[in-house]
């Protein structure tokens, strides 16, 4: 087995906030990321493919097409928007990491039809990244 | 698949601290021929980064598997208060009796973070430069018994 890593960026603002909580639990919670008017990152997207190389051209999956795949599913729905108004998939959910981490595994996982998605990490910031994996696959 | 992914969060610390490789069980011959340069007496330091890896289930009303604040305070007075501006052989206990290699100070982060009470310790990483790393994810077997 081969595992394949494919790293994009993009950029888009977010705010946490629940209706369900009061303004103050809201604030206590969430503190700065509670910010009505949002505030904004650069995220990096390592995307992990497993499979066996096809044995005429080597690859697990051809680059150009995980290249479009991240462009059409994730880059053109994500890059440059305000993740809470503007990405129905996070509707009714908190933008944290884990929660765009997921999914964006959910967004992936059917498109990657060479080989198989097996783990996808986004950083929100160098110090802060969420991990989603297959279940059972181990952390690899 | 009936389960969904797995979502772990990963969170990156920085302490430094100074430490000097050298093996009573060795003689000062051989601890220089096994350590070389990080046998020096006087010790050198790192700067060390801790990479924390947790995962939960993730509450529908926050969106995280842990509160960053939690996590991070834990830490702080886990291993960065204890290591930060230290010298590992002279400060910390574990390391009276054990040499701090990378290999050691991984373990001995994750043993004390392994109780952390809000998330599950998936793994423990641990930089010493950026040329060489270290993971630590407790002894699997072990682990496999206690979480059935």
């Amino acid at each position: 087995m081969v595992y394949l890593t494919r790293k994009i960026e993009f950029s888009a603002s977010h705010l946490y906030h629940n209706p369900a909580l009061s303004a103050e639990e809201n604030r206590r919670i969430f503190g700065k990321c509670n910010n009505p008017h949002g505030h904004g990152h650069n995220y990096t997207l390592e995307v992990t493919v497993a499979g066996e190389p096809d044995p005429v051209t080597g690859m697990v999956l051809d680059l150009k097409e995980l290249r479009e795949i991240l462009e059409r599913e994730i880059m053109q729905r994500m890059d440059h928007r305000f993740l809470n108004y503007e990405v129905p998939e996070l509707k009714g959910q908190i933008p944290t990491c884990e929660n765009i981490v997921r999914v964006i595994w959910g967004l992936l996982e059917p498109r990657i039809t060479q080989g198989k998605l097996h783990k996808v990490r986004l950083y929100e910031t160098p110090e802060l990244f969420a991990d989603c994996y297959r279940n059972g696959a181990g952390a690899r | 698949m009936s389960e969904g992914p797995k979502i772990e969060l990963g969170r990156r610390y920085r302490f430094s601290a100074s430490h000097r490789l050298h093996s009573p069980q060795l003689s000062e011959e051989e601890n220089c021929r096994v350590y070389g340069k990080c046998n020096n007496p006087y010790g050198h330091g790192h700067n060390y980064v801790v990479e924390v890896s947790v995962s939960g289930a993730v509450d529908p009303s926050t969106g995280m598997i842990v509160n960053l604040a939690d996590l991070d305070g834990f830490v702080q007075r886990e291993v960065i208060d204890a290591f930060d501006h230290k010298s590992l052989n002279e400060e910390v206990e574990a390391f009276r009796e054990r040499v701090p290699t990378t290999e050691y100070v991984c373990m001995e982060i994750y043993q004390r973070l392994k109780h952390f009470p809000l998330a599950r310790l998936e793994r423990v990483r641990v930089e010493e430069t950026s040329n060489n790393a270290f993971e630590y994810a407790g002894e699997e077997i072990q682990d496999r018994v206690a979480v059935r």
